[in-house]
Formats: structure tokens, C-alpha cells, sequence
């Protein structure tokens, strides 16, 4: 792109996205993507205009009229070879350069803010951690690597940004994730391109791009109140989790404090991370997933709690490893009915000491 | 259009049909409802799949014009959902698949290898009923309210959240499959085991190469489906299930089961088209088709191949980011055989002598679209563009490429090409031009917007849509109507020829394939004496020496 | 079988080659016959193959998942029912080959018993099925239509099996996995029993005609072709025995 340019590049976007042939590029991503499709739509049109003119050209120079009489060739090897190795040199080229583009896109750098969505028939549900709830709508800053952590709560839908040029499916049962950065304000389209019924065209909605200052306005102006970890913290305590999810020495559950990230040993001898996929299996499908030493009696939430509901757990426990999270965490035990012969935990005990992960 | 032609047609104030041929040997409707001649079979599959062709272009007229316009204003964004699942049932299923194979392949295969019929002629016939039967529960299911899934079934929406009728629609697909595998494997054994003597591998027509490697992909590729089909069809019945993630069950793993059969699908529909344009391009250019093993190869190269590609369908869905990159690797090796035809079909034309008839025009028109065709599929099997332009309108508009602007064009080549030999009289040649010139103009008008539409990132299977995207839209419907004249003239006109239409003698085309050597329309049994093959394939040098041998016997008479 | 050697357009005149009246107007000989369908018939079993295959692969895969459940649901099964109807299908399919056999060597009677035998032993093996379906309705383990968690979440309320091996109860979101077996269970044996079923009804078919005398007189296509769609079907089972029934016998 180097020798390409600046001005004649932007004219040439501008143009180009003035006329519509593509959307606007508001993201990091984008003009990457669109190089690739540019050299793609190269190539196409050279061997579009190669097979054109050489229909053409024979048929204009070899016309019975022209030439009545045919001469038989076999064939050629060196030809065969040509059109053979050429278009897959071609192909490989595009192979390389989209895979490398789909590894970024489908690898969420770690610092990216991570936002979640619930796709369900027929709208969109946006979490912000800090309690920001959308529907329908996105609302990110520009020059932050944002990620969203992907879930459906009945069939596949898919999010889909033409302006950033991602897409990634929402799939009942697990997480998907993908990341962008945004790069220009404004407000692009929002589609859910994965037929999911009878209201799928109305699935559409708004990506609101602001600078930093202005999102940062939007984020207090929008906040329900309580962050979703602290609706987390509500629910953990509602279901009972923290009978057995707690400090206390003799607790039946291993306690979650720092244990998002961590690496655990599960009962069955594999060793995993126990990333945001884990920790909703653990909630939902729990005697599958049982770390090591603990017993198996872990009930299983399946349909006491919404995919919303999973979310603020889950991201409650990524959040068990701050102080204040702790204390919360410290305060609600409080609130639990004493296990039999035990007495509630005394408060201000330091969180890495109760660490009973094993290795 | 030049006047120079090749057709070679008897003297007209003399020629008449022969009266002994396939159409008249016996009359009344069980002996065509209970015949084993495949050229019989041809006939009716042939009226059966026109019929569902143009049920299936009327649901495209409805989707294109509910398209027109922003909001959904001719119908209910229900009806829509219904009316884009039956057309891309009735037309992927009932029509593209069984297209070329049971129409022109059943026809003509028996007569390229110089057999008397298809290895198993009663499993013919069955393979019909099973297609009528299917036609009849799909035709049941539109009367009784249609269903919404999309043609791709995706659970669990198919399988847990319509009230519509999936589980008709699914065993009409399961039965039309079974049509579809007893197809192929009537083929495969046909050409393994009924060569005449003489006929080898080699020197068979590579229309019969093309089909054999479809039918390879028929016969093991769509008891996937049906299996898959069956297990949807116990979900709905028993609410429990292996694709229902809220009992324990994987989506995922009905995508795998749908596309493992679904993508070999789309090479099961375009390889017999490709082995039109084979024999068409071969005899309107007066030469051989140039790299013969080359395309017998690639045909099977991309039969086998075509096998382990299917999950890039997937690439967005959340399979691994290891998996995707397979998967795109496998995609791009199966691009590179049909690049290799095009070229070897574009130098078939080197130093021939070319004529301009309805067939070759088709012909071209389809090796010119298919590379656009083609081509798109390759944006969309590198996995970073397929991020931004899967499930939009450019998926849309690469598969009606590489189906209709491709096969299509291939089926409406390859019907004029035999027409000749199928009814013993020619079609009217200027109309048929102006048809086929129709369609194509009306084709890129309707379909290529599509691509931009796409990248611009209109979804698929909208009913209504941002109003940015209405002028291209109006633009594609314009289009559309421009297409189903074009479709629709071959019906008139060939309807017309089958009673006016100049008799066409034994080889209007001085074809060299072995049915182009026996009667028009052909023997019941195709052969007085079954033919021993003692030349190559598209051997014009051999056709002219036949022909200088019959004059002399004729002067000497 | 005479064959003119006149070429295509050649103005040789038909000549009516003499053949027996089972071989069919297409074919050139009766070896033509012969190799061709028993050609088809391996492959129309290779497509049984795919079909098969679908099954086996979600089987596979949610035993992979779900291992304690499907442990526990396979002891469910009885291993003697199944040993039996093991027994049963492979004797059926020696009878099958003896058939195959008396056919060639052209003795209707000994065809006729065998084939008898057979259909008698393809009998069984439903039967056998049948008793095997009805207590699977009995004990409430009939997925979706009429299903009870029970016996995995408390093994010992199942006595019969609690005896033998001492399953341990199971938490509810695996217990209810054992549904997807029982789902699959009856998927594939299903699936199979409905090919049983076709190969009855053929066989049915079959033994009119062998007494009729139609496979005696050279003409063996059909019984061999059949043996060999019999033989596959059984093939099936010994695959599904295995991975349904014998899932963690050490």
C-alpha cells in the first residue's frame, strides 16, 4: 500500500463507498479485509478476461467460415501444467493472506474489553460488564480492542458488522467469540445474517463507534445500576452457590477466587483453563466437569438460569480476585444458612491463602 | 450470428421420422408407466423435472418481487421464509440434482457405451416413482402450508422451533435422495460393466466421465443426508435428540452430517453439466476436446476431493480456528480442477472450426459464467473474506452463478444438443439464439448485483432490508423478468418442433459419439447390432471416413 | 452367444441370439448378467455403509461425551438377549451361504429348507428384538415417549442390574444423557431391525420361488446378491453389538 498514494486511496475508498460497491471501513480490520478482496476481484477480473478472450479471439479467429477445417490436437502437457500450477499459486496466495486475517479476528487479543451478547428470536441482547444492557444495539470507543463473548439462547443467529467486516455465529449451547478495534465514529448496521425464523429481517440493530470521552458518557448515563458482576454476586448468593462455593475450609465446592484463567486438574485427570466456556459448563453440565477432589454433587443450573443469567455468574467469577470482589464474596457467605456445625467465615481474611485449586 | 453451420440435415421433401423407434414401438400409458427403456424413463423424468422447474422459478418470480421494495409489502415475513425454503428444495433437490443425470444422462449414457440400456432397468423406474413420490409430499407439504427452515434444515430451528411441516419435507428429500443414489449407482455399474466391446476407459465420451464421477458422489454422499434426515425427523417426533443443545445434543454435529453430503450435492449437480459442455464444445468446433485425460481426471479429481471440503461452510460457526484452515487448504486443491477445465475447453476452440448454434452458445455463455462462478467461490473459501461476504448476498449470488448461470446453462445446452436424437426433429435454430442471448443478459442483470449487495452486507433470506439496498434490488428483479422469458421460450419452441420441427436424420450435427451413429429417435433397443468402438473419442478423422464410406456404398447403389 | 461384428452403421440384420429366458434383453450373456448385479449389489451395500455411518458417527461422538451415562444405559441392556441374537444372526447367515450354496449345485429341496431356516432364524432374532423393546417400554426407557430418569439417578431402584454392576447413581444433567443413548439405541437398532424386516419380507418372496424352482436351474443371481445383502446386515449387527451392549466389559 506503500507506493499507493494516501490521498489517491482515501479518494478511492471515498468514491467507492460513496457509490456503495463496500461498506464503510470503520474498523482495524477492515481495510486489511479489503485488500485481500481487492486483489481477489484482481485476479477474478484477469482470469475472467484471459477465458473471455480466449473464447472470444478462437472463436473470432477459428470461425468455420474462417478456418473449415479443424486440426486435431491432443493436448499439451506444458499448457496442462501452466493453468494448472498458475491458479493454485493463485489460490494458495489467498489461503495464506485469509488465513492469517481469520487467526486475528478469531483470536481476541488478552487486553481486549470484552462485552457480551445473547442473541435470541428475534433481537439482540448487549451486556457491558458494567452493567450497561442494550438490546439491538452496540455501543463501543474507538481505539480499544473490543471483544465479545458470543451465545445464543435457542437457535443459531449470527452478529454481523459490514462496516468492520466481522461476523460470528451465536450458537445455542456455547461461546463464541470475536474481537474488533473500531476506528471512526458513527453508526453502522447491525444484521443478523443466520436464518433464524420468522422474524430474522427484523433482527437488525445499531454499532454506535464514539470516541473515548464521549463513550465514556454513554457508560455512566446508560448504567442500570449494578455492574453484571454485581447482578452475578445477586444471583450466586440467590441460588445458593456460596453453601458450597465459599472460603471456608471445609466447603463441599472449591472455592472460585482467582480461578478464572487458572489451570485445573478436573476428576478425570485432564488438566484445563478454566476460561469463560468452562465456567459455563461448569454451571450447566457440572458432573462432567468436577475438579479434582471434590465430589460430584454439584446440581445442575440447566433452566434456572437464562444465558443472561450465566453471563453476570460467569463474570462475576472473573472477578473473584480483587479485594473488594472478595469481600462481597466474604459478605454473602454471611448471608448463608450455617452448614451444620460450621460458623460463618470470619471477614478480612486474605483471598490467595484460601486457594484450594490443586495443581 | 454467422450463416456457416454444421447441421447436416436429410432432404427434407423425403425425410420422415423412422417409424420403429423408442416413442412408437407400443402405445397406452402402462407401457410408459411400466417401461424399463431408459430412453422412456428419460422422457418422463424429463417432463416431471420441467414441471418442477417452473413451480420453482415461480417461488423465485414471488421472492424477487417481495425484494423490490424495503419492507416487507407483498407478503408476510412468514410466507417469505416458506416461499424461499420451497424454492430452494424443490430447485436444489428436485431439479439440479436429478437434472442432467436422470434426463440426458439416462438417455444418452447407455447409447455413448454402446449398451442396449442401463445395467438395471426396473431400479430405473423405481428411481422415477421415488421422484414422482417425492415431488408429491413436497407438492403436499406447499398445500398444507409449506415449511420455513431454509433448505439447509438447520437445527435446532428445524428441529425444535417451527411449527411447519419439516417432517414431510424431510422424507421428501429422503425418498428423492434414494432416487438420486439408485440414479448413480445405476450408472456406475452401467459403465464399469456394459461397455461395448472395444470401449474402453479411454475412449469414452467424457460426458460419461463426467457423470460417472457425480454419480460416485451420489452413491456415497446422500445416504449422509438421509440418515441425517431420518435423525431430524425422530427429533421432531420424540423431542429428544443428538442436535438439541438443551439435551446434551450438538448443532454442530448436524451441520457436519448436512454439509458432508450437502457440499459433494453441489459437484453431484455441476459435473454432468460439465460434461455437456464437454461433448458440445467438442462437436461445434469440428475437434477432439483438447487434454482429454486431463478432464476425465479433473472430473474425478473433483468427485474425490469434493469429499473433504465440506466444512467450510462452517467457518463462522465456531470450529477451530486449525479445522477452518484444513478445510480452506482442501477448498482451494478443489478449485483447481474446474479452473483446468475451463482452460481446456477454451483451447478445444484453437484451430477448430466453430459454429455458432444454439448449444455453443449456451456453452459459452456457461464457461464464461461458471469462472465468475467459480471464481467467488474462492473469496468465499478463503477464510478471512468469508468472514465478512459468508451468509450475505454474495453467497447468494456465487451459488446461482455457478448453478444456473453454470448448470443451467449446461441442462438448456445439452437439451438442444440431443434434442435431435431424443425426438428425431430439430428445433427452430434463430428463436433458440435469441432464447439463449435472452437468458443470458437477463442472468447477469438478476444476479450480478447480488455480488455487490453482498459485500456491501445485505444478509440472506431477508424479507425486508435496509432501504440503501433497494436500488440494487430493483435492478435484480428488473433482471429476473428478463430471465423467465428466457426461460420460458425453449418450452414454446420445443414444444412447437416436436411437430414442426425440420426432421433431423441419424447425426444433424456429424457428432462423432456412438448415438450419434443409430437412429433419430433411437431403437427401443438402441442398437440393431451392438457397435464394436475401434476409435478414440471425438474422432472426427474416423466420422469422415464413416461418411466417405456410405456415399460410395450409395453411389454404388 | 453370437455377437455380428458389424460395425455401427453397418447393414448386418438383427440377428436373435439364443438365450436362457432368465437373462434379460440388455445384457449380451448371462455372465454379463451375473457380474453386473453382483457388482451393484456391492455397491448398493457400500451406500448401507454411508447410511450406517451417520449413525455410528453421533454415536461415537456423544459416547465420547457422555461416557459415564452411556456406561450405565449399556448395562441396561442384557447381554444374554444379545449374545443370542448374535448367535442367531451369524447361524442365519451360514444357513444363508448353504443356501447360496444349494443353489449352485442346483438341489431346489436343500435350497428351500435353507432358506426356510434362514427366514425362521431372521424371525427369531425379531422376536428377540421385540422381547428386548418391550422391556426397555416396561422400565421406562424409551426416550421422549416414555422415559423416567429413575434408574440412573438411583441405580439401586433397579435390582436386577444393581446386582451386577453396582452402578454408581448418577447427577441429574448426566442422567439425562442416557436418554441420547436410548435415543441412539433405538436409532440404530431400529434402523437395522427395519433392514431385517426388508430382508424378510424378501426372503418370503424368495422361498416361493425357490420351490417354484426359479434358483435351480443356473440362474443363482438373485439368492447370491440377496446372501449378500443378508451377510451385511449382519455385519451391522456385529458392529452395533459391540459398541451398544459390550460398551465396558473388561
Amino acid at each position: 500500500m506503500d507506493h499507493i498514494s494516501p490521498v489517491l486511496w482515501q479518494f478511492l475508498v471515498k468514491w467507492l463507498t460513496h457509490f456503495a460497491l463496500f461498506p464503510p471501513e470503520a474498523s482495524k480490520i477492515a481495510p486489511e479485509m479489503d485488500a485481500l478482496y481487492f486483489f481477489m476481484v484482481l485476479v477474478s477480473l484477469v482470469g475472467l478476461t484471459i477465458v473471455v478472450l480466449l473464447i472470444v479471439g478462437f472463436s473470432i479467429l477459428y470461425s468455420k467460415t474462417r478456418h473449415p477445417h479443424a486440426v486435431q490436437i491432443e493436448g499439451s502437457t506444458v499448457l496442462e501444467a501452466t493453468w494448472t500450477i498458475i491458479p493454485l499459486g493463485l489460490f494458495l496466495i489467498m489461503f495464506v493472506w485469509g488465513a492469517l486475517l481469520y487467526f486475528r479476528i478469531y483470536t481476541p487479543p488478552a487486553n481486549a474489553m470484552n462485552i457480551y451478547v445473547v442473541g435470541k428470536q428475534w433481537m439482540w441482547k448487549v451486556e457491558h460488564p458494567g452493567g450497561q444492557h442494550e438490546i439491538n444495539a452496540l455501543h463501543i470507543p474507538t481505539g480499544r480492542p473490543v471483544q465479545l463473548t458470543l451465545i445464543s439462547q435457542d437457535v443459531f443467529h449470527s452478529f454481523s458488522i459490514p462496516a468492520f467486516r466481522v461476523k460470528r455465529e451465536a450458537i445455542p449451547g456455547r461461546y463464541t467469540t470475536v474481537w474488533f478495534e473500531a476506528t471512526t465514529p458513527g453508526t453502522y448496521h447491525l444484521f443478523c445474517t443466520q436464518y433464524c425464523g420468522t422474524n430474522h429481517s427484523q433482527m437488525i440493530g445499531d454499532v454506535v463507534v464514539m470516541t473515548p470521552d464521549d463513550f465514556k458518557k454513554w457508560l455512566e448515563g446508560s448504567t442500570s445500576g449494578n455492574s453484571l458482576a454485581q447482578d452475578g454476586e445477586r444471583l450466586f448468593a440467590s441460588l445458593s452457590c456460596s453453601a458450597c462455593h465459599n472460603t471456608r475450609p471445609d466447603a463441599r465446592g472449591p472455592s472460585l477466587a482467582n480461578v478464572y484463567n487458572s489451570r485445573l486438574t478436573l476428576s478425570t485427570g485432564e488438566t484445563i483453563t478454566a476460561d469463560d466456556a468452562y465456567l459455563r459448563q461448569a454451571i450447566l453440565n457440572p458432573s462432567q466437569h468436577i475438579t479434582q477432589g471434590y465430589a460430584p454433587i454439584m446440581p445442575t443450573y440447566q433452566g434456572q438460569v437464562s444465558e443472561e443469567g450465566v453471563i453476570a455468574l460467569v463474570e462475576y467469577i472473573k472477578n473473584l480476585d480483587s479485594d473488594y470482589r472478595v469481600q462481597q464474596t466474604l459478605n454473602t457467605t454471611d448471608l448463608v444458612p450455617e452448614s451444620p456445625g460450621g460458623k460463618a467465615a470470619p471477614t478480612g481474611k486474605a483471598p490467595a491463602a484460601q486457594k484450594e485449586v490443586k495443581p | 450470428m454467422s450463416a456457416a453451420t454444421i447441421v447436416s440435415l436429410p432432404d427434407q421433401s423425403t425425410a420422415r421420422i423412422p417409424k420403429m423407434n423408442f416413442l412408437t414401438k407400443e402405445n397406452g400409458l402402462l407401457s410408459w408407466l411400466l417401461t424399463g427403456d431408459h430412453k422412456r424413463i428419460a422422457t418422463l423424468y424429463l417432463i416431471s423435472i420441467t414441471f418442477f422447474f417452473f413451480i420453482g422459478g415461480a417461488l423465485a418470480g414471488l421472492i424477487r418481487l417481495e425484494l423490490l421494495t424495503p419492507q416487507t409489502s407483498l407478503m408476510a415475513a412468514d410466507t417469505y421464509n416458506k416461499v424461499f425454503t420451497m424454492h430452494g428444495v424443490i430447485m436444489v433437490f428436485l431439479f439440479l440434482v436429478p437434472s442432467v443425470p436422470a434426463t440426458i444422462g439416462n438417455f444418452v449414457i447407455p447409447l455413448m457405451v454402446g449398451a442396449r440400456d442401463l445395467a438395471l432397468p426396473k431400479i430405473n423406474l423405481l428411481s422415477w416413482y421415488l421422484y414422482i413420490i417425492a415431488g408429491f409430499m413436497v407438492i403436499y407439504t406447499m398445500a398444507a402450508g409449506g415449511v420455513d427452515t431454509g433448505w439447509t434444515f438447520t437445527s435446532p430451528l428445524s428441529t425444535h422451533y417451527l411449527n411447519t411441516h419439516v417432517i414431510s419435507t424431510g422424507l421428501a428429500i429422503f425418498v428423492a435422495g434414494f432416487s438420486s443414489i439408485f440414479t448413480g449407482l445405476n450408472f456406475i455399474v452401467t459403465i464399469h460393466k456394459m461397455r461395448a466391446p472395444g470401449m474402453t476407459w479411454f475412449r469414452l465420451p467424457l460426458f460419461v466421465w463426467s457423470n460417472y464421477a457425480a454419480s460416485i458422489l451420489m452413491v456415497l454422499g446422500t445416504p449422509v443426508l438421509a440418515i441425517t434426515l431420518v435423525l431430524v425427523v425422530l427429533e421432531r417426533t420424540v423431542h429428544i435428540g443428538v442436535f438439541d443443545p438443551a439435551y446434551g445434543g450438538d448443532p454442530i454435529l448436524f451441520q457436519h452430517l448436512f454439509w458432508f453430503y450437502s457440499h459433494p450435492a453441489v459437484y453431484i449437480m455441476i459435473l454432468p453439466g460439465m460434461g455437456v459442455i464437454s461433448e458440445v464444445v467438442s462437436t461445434f468446433s469440428r475437434k477432439r476436446v483438447f487434454g482429454y485425460t486431463a478432464v476425465a481426471f479433473s472430473s474425478v479429481a473433483i468427485a474425490v476431493f469434493g469429499f473433504f471440503v465440506w466444512a467450510h461452510h462452517m467457518f463462522i460457526m465456531g470450529i477451530s480456528n486449525y479445522a477452518a484452515l484444513v478445510f480452506s487448504l482442501l477448498t482451494m486443491l478443489v478449485a483447481v480442477p474446474s479452473a483446468i477445465k475451463i482452460f481446456n475447453w477454451a483451447f478445444t476452440l484453437y484451430k477448430g472450426s466453430i459454429t455458432f448454434e444454439t448449444p455453443m452458445l449456451y456453452a459459452f455463455g456457461f464457461m464464461g459464467l461458471f469462472t465468475i462462478g467459480g471464481m467467488t467461490g474462492v473469496f468465499l473459501g478463503t477464510t478471512g473474506t468469508d468472514i465478512h461476504l459468508t451468509e450475505t448476498y454474495f453467497i447468494v449470488a456465487h451459488f446461482h452463478f455457478v448453478m444456473v448461470g453454470g448448470m443451467l446453462m449446461a441442462f438448456l445446452s445439452g437439451i438442444h444438443f440431443w434434442w435431435p436424437k431424443w425426438t428425431g426433429r430439430m428445433y427452430p435454430e434463430k428463436i433458440s439464439q435469441f432464447a439463449a442471448v435472452v437468458t443470458f443478459i437477463g442472468f447477469n442483470f438478476t444476479f450480478f448485483p447480488q455480488f455487490i449487495l453482498g459485500t456491501l452486507g445485505m444478509p440472506r433470506r431477508y424479507a425486508a432490508y435496509p432501504p440503501e439496498f433497494q436500488a440494487l434490488n430493483v435492478f435484480s428483479t428488473a433482471g429476473a423478468t428478463i430471465l423467465g422469458v428466457g426461460y420460458l421460450l425453449p418450452i414454446l419452441y420445443l414444444t412447437w418442433s416436436l411437430k414442426y420441427g425440420a426432421v433431423a436424420g441419424n447425426n444433424p450435427w456429424q457428432a462423432t459419439g456412438l448415438e450419434w451413429q443409430t437412429q433419430s429417435p433411437p431403437l427401443t433397443e438402441n442398437f440393431p447390432v451392438i457397435p464394436i468402438m475401434d476409435h478414440e473419442a471425438y474422432d472426427y478423422e474416423w466420422l469422415e471416413k464413416q461418411n466417405l464410406a456410405r456415399l460410395r456404398q450409395e453411389e454404388v447403389v | 452367444m453370437s455377437k455380428s461384428t458389424a460395425t455401427a452403421n453397418g447393414a448386418a440384420a438383427e440377428v436373435h441370439h439364443e438365450h436362457p429366458p432368465y437373462q434379460r434383453h440388455h445384457f449380451e450373456s448371462v455372465e454379463q448378467q451375473a457380474d453386473t448385479t453382483n457388482f451393484a449389489m456391492w455397491l448398493f451395500l457400500l451406500t448401507e455403509i454411508m447410511f450406517f455411518g451417520g449413525l455410528f458417527t453421533a454415536y461415537l461422538i456423544m459416547r465420547n461425551w457422555y461416557y459415564p451415562a452411556f456406561v450405565e444405559a449399556s448395562h441396561q441392556l442384557n447381554i444374554g438377549w444379545g449374545t443370542a441374537n448374535t448367535g442367531v444372526l451369524i447361524v442365519s447367515s451360514f444357513t444363508m451361504a448353504m443356501g447360496v450354496w444349494s443353489a449352485e449345485m442346483r438341489k431346489k429341496g436343500m435350497l428351500v429348507l435353507f432358506l426356510s431356516l434362514t427366514w425362521i432364524l431372521g424371525m427369531a432374532f425379531l422376536g428377540i428384538k421385540s422381547i428386548e423393546y418391550h422391556e426397555k417400554w416396561e422400565k421406562h426407557h424409551v426416550p421422549g415417549l416414555h422415559w423416567s430418569d429413575a434408574s440412573f439417578l438411583n441405580p439401586a431402584s433397579d435390582p436386577e442390574v444393581y446386582k451386577e454392576y453396582h452402578d454408581k447413581p448418577l447427577a441429574p444433567d448426566m442422567a439425562e444423557k442416557a436418554g441420547m443413548y436410548f435415543f441412539l439405541y433405538f436409532a440404530m437398532t431400529g434402523m437395522h431391525a427395519l433392514h431385517m424386516i426388508i430382508g424378510i419380507s424378501l426372503l418370503t418372496f424368495m422361498i416361493f420361488r425357490a420351490r417354484a424352482g426359479a434358483y435351480t436351474t443356473g440362474h443363482v443371481t438373485y439368492v447370491e446378491n440377496f446372501g449378500l445383502y443378508w451377510h451385511f446386515v449382519d455385519i451391522i449387527w456385529i458392529f452395533l453389538f459391540p459398541l451398544l451392549y459390550l460398551i465396558s466389559r473388561h
